[in-house]
């Protein structure tokens, strides 16, 4: 691997962990935060709803979620992040099973398996970016 | 029938908006500074850049498509079904943004989505 490909790689493979982890724990935050009670039935409830602290640092997450993903997108395909970082519907059922006690069956057990294949094939089987680039 | 209408509605919005992100940020090209001051000259630089606009267009329009939908529907219905993106999106990164889909990416793309339909159903 020449030293340009090497940093590539690495590079990308930072971003996705950032990419990955961030719209994870959004989401969980988000959950997390809204109060079953909320109906969010006018906008000044949606506006409310953002000023409890774990939907504020939820919104943050999403906010840096969509910007490591737009620098991702800068240098690498589409049809190569999209698999990629469907790695977060693990973290999520993880996630769930660690922090929430919530149980995994072998069905979801099965769904994280192909997810993991399916990373796993795209991420050593191409490189991140088969198209030209303007610099 | 109302379900149906907002399912399309949302796979339609995310597939243009994330393909119209991927153009856009390759319009961009590689981001390489990661600095806080370089990193806001980026975001200064795509505010401007009309692919990024529309992307987060669609992607509004997607959200609230994808909240309506979790009022008259499961959780476990509306995030399988948003797996038909995956499908969609490699379809238009191969015609319409011209990559190199070889057999091993659209292998990894066709497990992620059975792997997602299980994880969620």
């Amino acid at each position: 691997m020449t030293p340009d490909a090497a940093r590539l790689r690495a590079k990308t493979w930072i971003c996705t962990l950032i990419v990955v982890f961030s719209n994870a724990f959004g989401d969980f935050f988000m959950k997390r935060g809204i109060p079953d009670s909320a109906r969010l039935a006018t906008p000044m409830e949606y506006v409310a709803v953002l000023f409890h602290p774990w939907v504020t640092a939820g919104v943050l997450l999403l906010v840096i979620w969509q910007m490591s993903r737009m620098a991702l997108l800068s240098w690498a395909d589409l049809s190569y992040v999209l698999p990629v970082t469907s790695v977060g519907y693990v973290v999520v059922a993880l996630i769930g099973k660690v922090l929430l006690n919530e149980a995994i069956s072998n069905r979801r057990w099965a769904g994280i398996l192909l997810i993991m294949a399916g990373v796993a094939l795209v991420s050593t089987g191409s490189v991140p970016s088969t198209v030209r680039r303007d610099p | 029938m109302m379900k149906w209408i907002l399912v399309a509605v949302m796979v339609g919005a995310t597939t243009i908006g994330e393909v119209l992100q991927a153009a856009g940020m390759r319009k961009h090209g590689e981001i390489h500074d990661f600095r806080p001051g370089a990193i806001g000259r980026a975001l200064a630089v795509l505010a401007r850049n009309r692919f990024v606009i529309g992307s987060i267009l669609a992607m509004a329009i997607s959200f609230f498509a994808f909240v309506k939908l979790l009022s008259i529907s499961d959780l476990s219905f509306a995030v399988p079904v948003s797996a038909v993106t995956y499908v969609m999106e490699t379809l238009l990164a191969k015609y319409v943004l011209k990559e190199h889909v070889n057999w091993l990416r659209w292998a990894g793309a066709s497990l992620v989505v059975c792997g997602v339909a299980l994880v969620s159903l």
